[in-house]
């Protein structure tokens, strides 16, 4: 069974109904499977993954989202994250006076439904941020208050992989980050993925590609995919743009 | 509109005094306010002439006064209209076993006996207009600590009382306050001997359970020189439909080098007007905190008073309030700078959702002498939806030309888009909600000892409950 089935998906900006944004998307995506979407800026990359979180900004006017065979087009976007979605947002949130140790045990708890153990949670968080390269220390600070632009992509990284989704999207979640710190969000990738979950990478770069697997690639222009391939696809986008798929 | 919906209330005849209430038939109970109730008032209570004379002049000022000409409208306000004395045991004692089972039951709810033990150092209970239970430990009396009820201050310690009683408020400060001096009952008497440091507070909880009740009790509370003390007051009552009037009265004196922390938990129910009146005199190198959170009440008039009046005196002031449905919190502070090198810091929050009010209003007056003086004021509000309102008010008078002044006012709407990111890491909207207001809060709650940040944690998360759909 497909892990996300995206069907003719139509939508339009909640503040400007007049702004249709996608137009018609297809896209099917395999467990086990890792797919990239690039696209030129304000073609819908991020309101795509917006839309397949109900996201309030935008409004669906056709088309279906499918988990697991499951509709959720019209569920709401704490439903959805509990069915085993995940976003790497382009821009993270501050949430001032909620510490990270605190953020992520809420986290933990609103998505499995029960309290963390927490000497386990509390063990494997540590481990993880160590894997990522993030102080220890920074669990006591405010949630994402201060971090810098990498520190906060690297603590949505964090959430992924404690949350263990279904279906992650990571929405430009290398822009910004230094070259070793792409490397060690790419590790992260493969240290979550596995044969029943599935990655959605938006990207502009090719770089957090070279350590993974990719199945495959689209481009997605004026909200509508216009061509999907193999990997190989990322490198002639990254050489010769855009250029021959706008119309 | 609200005019109306008070009105209901007031015209309301018939007083349900048995409704939810866990008080017999047998109550002692006073309407109104005329001469002959406050001396009959002060004959049940065994007053000294003196005490009796306060009273009677108070009550002459309230009638000749004028309600305060800003604020929330509270000309609905009929005194005749609210039981003025409710006298719910005959004595007051030392150990919980010797409260009355059905007002004991009261307390063990709200936890009072079982923090005592757990981390206090003496505690009072009142319940409705007396004082039912007050104890201290051996080791503090021992010490000339004080902690008894107001009216036993008065009757063990008159040369102390009188010193100090009413030197902070004068009977004529302002309407209401004249009502109080009229029918005051209850409260607390606190003496800190020169040099004695408490490491664990004293806590003293009011509980108006009658309807349509008033509760007035005063609390007189003396630092002396170089003692500390961390003072914990905590207010509840439970929902009528009736109004409800809460006029107590704080006096607080830190003696130099002195200091005193005094916290406030306010969750009084959503039919009570609360027009509380708060003061404190901080002589050389003292310092007061003041610790507020304002939570419940349908209306709410409280600005402490600080007056700075020695020599590098200071007052740190921490206030959260949580307007709601119906409520018009107008709270602030008042600082009178009087004394070179004198120092505030002003860290005020208001959180208001489902058109809740919240106003807060900066007095500040740094007078001549207060050379190299010091003031940092920050206000903050968060508003849940656009149908709530919050204000900042700030008033400042400044004579001396030798002072550092900063004053930041943010007032803001909660943010749709962290509301969003936390919904897709699986929280409902009012979980969302919470979590948000819940750190915007942190920097006042983590001032509370901890039962009281769980408490206002736990009122967060009720206030939000209900908030969608
Ligand atoms: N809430 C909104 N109201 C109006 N227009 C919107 C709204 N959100 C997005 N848009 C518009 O929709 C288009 C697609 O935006 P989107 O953020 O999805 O682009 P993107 O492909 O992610 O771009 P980038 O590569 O720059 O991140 C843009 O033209 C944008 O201005
Ligand atoms: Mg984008």
């Amino acid at each position: 069974m497909d892990l996300l089935n995206i069907n003719k998906l139509c939508t339009i900006a909640e503040d400007d109904h007049d702004k249709k944004i996608l137009q018609g998307l297809d896209l099917v995506i395999k467990p086990g499977e890792i797919h990239v979407i690039m696209g030129p800026n304000g073609s819908g990359k991020s309101t795509l993954a917006n839309t397949i979180f109900a996201s309030p900004r935008y409004i669906v006017t056709g088309g279906s989202i499918k988990l697991c065979g499951e509709d959720i087009t019209n569920l709401s976007t704490d439903q959805i994250a509990k069915k085993g979605v995940f976003m790497s947002f382009q821009t993270p949130e501050e949430i001032p006076g909620i510490s990270l140790a605190q953020f992520l045990k809420t986290t933990k708890h609103s998505i499995t439904g029960e309290k963390p153990n927490l000497y386990k949670f509390t063990t494997e968080v540590e481990k993880t941020m160590t894997e990522l390269n993030m102080k220890y220390e920074y669990v006591n600070r405010e949630f994402n208050v201060g971090f810098s632009g990498g520190e906060k992509k690297k603590n949505e990284i964090l959430q992924m992989l404690l949350l263990n989704p279904k279906l992650a999207i990571l929405d430009e979640t290398d822009s910004g980050l230094d070259v070793d710190a792409i490397k060690i969000v790419s590790r992260g990738i493969n240290m979550y993925k596995n044969d029943d979950n599935a990655v959605l990478i938006i990207t502009h770069n090719t770089k957090i590609l070279e350590n993974l697997k990719v199945d495959r690639v689209h481009v997605l222009v004026d909200g509508k995919i216009v061509k999907s391939g193999d990997s190989s696809l990322a490198r002639e986008i990254e050489d010769n743009g855009y250029s021959k798929y706008i119309k | 509109m609200q005019k109306t919906d008070i009105n209901k209330y007031v015209d309301n005849e018939v007083r349900n005094i048995y409704d939810e209430a866990v008080i017999n038939t047998t109550l002692d109970k006073k309407f109104g306010l005329t001469r002959e109730i406050i001396e009959e008032l002060s004959k049940e209570k065994e007053e000294p002439s003196w005490v009796l004379d306060i009273r009677l002049k108070a009550l002459e000022q309230f009638y000749k006064m004028e309600d305060p000409d800003w604020g929330p409208d509270i000309s609905y306000l009929n005194i005749d209209n609210i039981a003025t004395y409710v006298k719910p045991v005959d004595n007051e004692v030392r150990r919980w076993e010797d409260v009355p089972e059905d007002i004991r039951s009261v307390f063990d709810k709200l936890g009072i006996p079982e923090s005592e033990k757990k981390a206090l150092a003496g505690s009072g209970a009142q319940f409705d207009s007396e004082i039912v239970y007050h104890n201290l430990t051996e080791d503090l009396k021992k010490q000339g600590v004080i902690y008894t009820s107001f009216d036993e201050g008065i009757r063990k310690y008159p040369e102390l009382v009188k010193k100090y009683f009413t030197k902070a408020v004068p009977i004529y400060d302002h309407k209401y306050i004249a009502l109080h001096y009229a029918l005051f009952s209850g409260g607390s008497f606190v003496y800190i001997p020169k040099g004695a440091k408490l490491d664990r507070p004293l806590q003293s909880y009011f509980r108006l359970n009658a309807p349509g009740a008033g509760q007035f009790e005063h609390t007189l509370i003396i630092v002396d020189e170089g003692a500390e003390l961390q003072f914990i007051e905590g207010c509840s009552a439970p929902g009528y439909n009736e109004l409800n009037l809460h006029a107590g009265c704080v006096e607080l004196f830190v003696e130099k080098n002195a200091y005193l922390r005094f916290s406030t938990i306010e969750n009084w129910s959503k039919n009570m007007l609360n027009l509380n009146t708060k003061k404190c005199y901080v002589s050389e190198g003292g310092k007061i905190e003041w610790i507020m959170g304002s939570f419940g009440s349908k209306v709410s008039m409280l600005y402490p008073l600080s007056v700075l009046n020695g020599e590098g005196a200071k007052c740190d002031f921490l206030n959260i309030s949580f307007a709601g449905k119906g409520q018009n919190l107008d709270t602030g502070i008042k600082v009178i700078h009087n004394a070179p090198r004198t120092s505030t810091v002003v860290n005020a929050k208001s959180i208001s959702k489902d058109g809740g009010i919240c106003t807060f209003r900066s007095n500040v007056h740094v007078k001549k002498k207060a050379k190299k003086a010091k003031l940092a004021l920050s206000c903050e509000s968060l508003m849940l939806d656009s149908i709530s309102r919050s204000d900042t008010i700030p008033v400042n008078t400044i004579e001396s030309d030798d002072v550092v002044f900063s004053h930041e006012a943010k007032i803001g709407k909660i943010s749709e888009q962290a509301i969003y990111y936390l919904m897709t890491r699986g929280m409902s909207e009012e979980e969302a909600k919470s979590l948000i207001v819940r750190g915007f809060a942190e920097p006042i709650a983590k001032a509370f000892p901890v039962e009281y940040a769980v408490e206002m944690n736990r009122l967060i998360d009720l206030e939000l409950e209900g908030t969608i759909g």
